[in-house]
């Protein structure tokens, strides 16, 4: 078997075996921890809707708190918009997801992609080196946060080599460079396999933590 | 002499009580959020003791790290991995006690940290919860547990024991004219007081008398159940925090009590508005109102009728009451009844910045110097606002601000909005 036969067989399944099963057992481990009853009288019983509030919210900062806060927040948009389209957006990685599920949608224009490419990789040397030098976020900070940007950081470095390689005839959208697909491949997989076990799982935890307080926050009537 | 040189039980059966402690406190919403800090850092930009210093180690979320290793070793998705694996690493007795000055000095549980988060992680209630393991190590700060200590065995924090509560209140009820209401049989009203108010801002217990009698309710202080301020809270005694609950409670469901007005006190709000029924155990067969819901109630109602005073003023916000505790509207409302020009300050509402003398910081005197650092925020935010007067609804906030004054030599004086009220009755 050669290395992109396994990147595409096997590697591709266990690291998709990793994701969803550290998902679920990460979500397992919070939600089996008991629930504290709630039992003051409410000011408000519009929960659901103070949950929603709470996710809606906190993707910006309110004005006296967001003059603090503005560039990382800026940056962070950057580089989580930049992946999206270059990870959603991109032909060969649409060819990639309608092979394994059968969904597909119109790439980005070059020019658009381009853009997004470079928001990934500035935005993320900017968050790297802000972690390196703010003394709070080195303070802060531990393997994880390090492992989860290299993480990121590998399949960008790993596409950026594919990008301008000639493509494979018998295999539509991929470069013909079996080991530097097979890389770029594992790369994405390290990504997929890590992503539940570190922060990078704030893809999913970042609207249950947001709902838990905005709940909470509207049941006493204080802006969630 | 500090605590941690009182407490004669070895440093192993110290840390062990504080893992246990914290142990106790993972529920779902701590685990929720255990896992869900990114590591961003949004929280230093938010707190007033990292404003006011720009040391690290007050950036909120460091101030939880023992709490977060101890969920990570004793109840996170990897705790069952052996230790050499492991991810987070067994926190020691030196690093707890290093960690006393950032979970009680360093921290007011004022919550603005939460606004900031950009998950939306509830830092302040997790300080609440490590604190518990905290005490269970013996780890507290001398003068905080002095004063939770004397409150859970006197009933009060400053020595306001019921008879001198009594004698008080006779005092003050000859002094200024006005019946105080003492240990009626039943009343539809049970006001509670501050120890704060009683020994240092008595002139409150009058306004409140007069605020009272004005709406003509009925009403009574209880000498069984009065202190409403709970160090028990304050200090991480979970126990204490129940028993003092339970005196307020106990004290309301006697006289046949509707309506249970707490003093202006914000932590009060947050230990008996938003936890009172957790720690009784039921749902509580009365209603908690803040005095500034009582004050914006019956002026909504009617039955309190004030006189307009020309005058523009602040307003400080009890971070417990306002941002912790939905009541922002409330005290705007009085005192737009007052007639005043409200002039908010450039954080105001619910993102107002801490007076830095809440969470019990400011009867832990070893925070002096800290606490004076942070509040100097707040006395430049309400000079620029350029107003007449400033006033607020929390006597631990005036204290902290008349502390501030002496210490800064300001030119200001914080007052007090149920004073304020009462001294502008309109007559019957």
């Amino acid at each position: 078997m050669s290395l992109l036969e396994f990147a595409r067989g096997p590697g591709l399944a266990i690291a998709l075996i990793l994701f969803a099963s550290g998902t679920l057992w990460r979500l397992y481990s919070i939600f089996r921890r008991p629930a504290a009853r709630v039992l003051s009288e409410p000011r408000s019983t519009a929960l659901v809707s103070g949950a929603i509030r709470g996710i809606v919210r906190r993707m910006w900062h309110p004005a006296t708190l967001r003059r603090r806060s503005l560039a990382a927040t800026l940056n962070a948009y950057a580089y989580h918009l930049g992946l999206a389209i270059v990870f959603f957006g991109f032909a060969p990685h649409i060819a990639f997801i309608q092979r394994l599920t059968g969904l597909s949608w119109p790439a980005v224009p070059g020019v658009l992609f381009a853009l997004a490419v470079a928001l990934a990789l500035v935005g993320l040397i900017a968050a790297l080196l802000a972690r390196l030098t703010s003394p709070v976020l080195r303070l802060i900070s531990g393997f994880d946060d390090y492992a989860s940007w290299a993480v990121t950081m590998l399949p960008l470095i790993t596409g950026m080599a594919l990008v301008s390689l000639p493509l494979d005839s018998s295999y539509p959208m991929v470069p013909d460079r079996p080991i530097a697909v097979a890389v770029h491949l594992l790369s994405l997989e390290l990504l997929l396999a890590w992503l539940p076990f570190g922060k990078l799982s704030h893809a999913f935890l970042v609207f249950i933590s947001r709902a838990t307080t905005g709940a909470a926050f509207a049941r006493k009537g204080a802006t969630p | 002499m500090s605590q941690a040189a009182t407490d004669t039980r070895p440093e192993a059966e110290r840390l062990e009580a504080a893992m246990s402690g914290f142990a106790r406190d993972f529920g779902r919403r701590a685990a929720i959020y255990m896992e869900s800090c990114i590591h961003c850092g949004h929280c230093a930009e938010a707190c007033h003791f990292f404003l006011a210093t720009r040391e690290a180690k007050y950036t909120p979320i460091w101030k939880l790290e023992p709490f977060r290793q101890a969920w990570k070793r004793q109840a996170g998705p990897f705790s069952w991995l052996p230790s050499a694996l492991h991810p987070g690493r067994k926190p020691s007795f030196e690093m707890l006690e290093e960690w006393q000055e950032l979970i009680y000095d360093s921290c007011t549980m004022c919550g603005r940290c939460t606004a900031a988060c950009p998950m939306g992680i509830d830092i302040a209630s997790l300080v609440g919860q490590a604190r518990h393991g905290m005490f269970s190590a013996g780890l507290v700060p001398p003068d905080l547990l002095s004063a939770a200590e004397r409150a859970e065995r006197e009933g009060s924090p400053l020595g306001a024991t019921p008879k001198v509560l009594r004698e008080r209140l006779e005092w003050l009820t000859d002094e200024h004219e006005v019946p105080i209401h003492l240990d009626l049989p039943r009343a539809d009203v049970l006001v509670t007081l501050s120890s704060v108010e009683i020994m240092k801002y008595p002139l409150s217990i009058v306004a409140m008398a007069r605020v009272m009698e004005h709406c003509g309710q009925s009403w009574t202080i209880s000498s069984h159940g009065y202190e409403a301020t709970n160090f028990g809270m304050l200090s991480g005694n979970a126990d204490w925090q129940r028993d003092m609950t339970l005196k307020l409670v106990d004290a309301a469901i006697a006289i046949g009590a509707k309506t249970v007005v707490l003093p202006e006190c914000g932590h009060a709000y947050s230990a008996m508005r938003w936890q009172g029924a957790e720690m009784a155990g039921r749902a509580l067969p009365f209603r908690v109102l803040h005095i500034s819901e009582f004050l914006a109630e019956n002026i909504g109602a009617g039955s309190l009728r004030v006189k307009a005073i020309h005058a523009s003023t602040a307003f400080h916000d009890p971070c417990q009451v306002s941002r912790r505790g939905g009541a922002t509207q409330a005290p705007r409302t009085v005192l737009a009844a007052l007639g005043l020009e409200l002039r908010e300050m450039e954080d105001s509402g619910e993102l107002s910045f801490c007076c830095a003398g809440g969470g019990g910081v400011i009867a832990n005197s070893r925070a002096d110097g800290l606490r004076h650092k942070a509040f100097e925020i707040k006395m430049r935010q309400i000079d620029a606002t350029g107003a007449d007067m400033a006033v607020t609804s929390c006597a631990n906030c005036r204290l902290s601000f008349d502390d501030g004054q002496e210490h800064f030599h300001w030119d200001r004086k914080m007052g007090s909005l149920v004073e304020l009220v009462a001294d502008h009755l309109q007559a019957a």
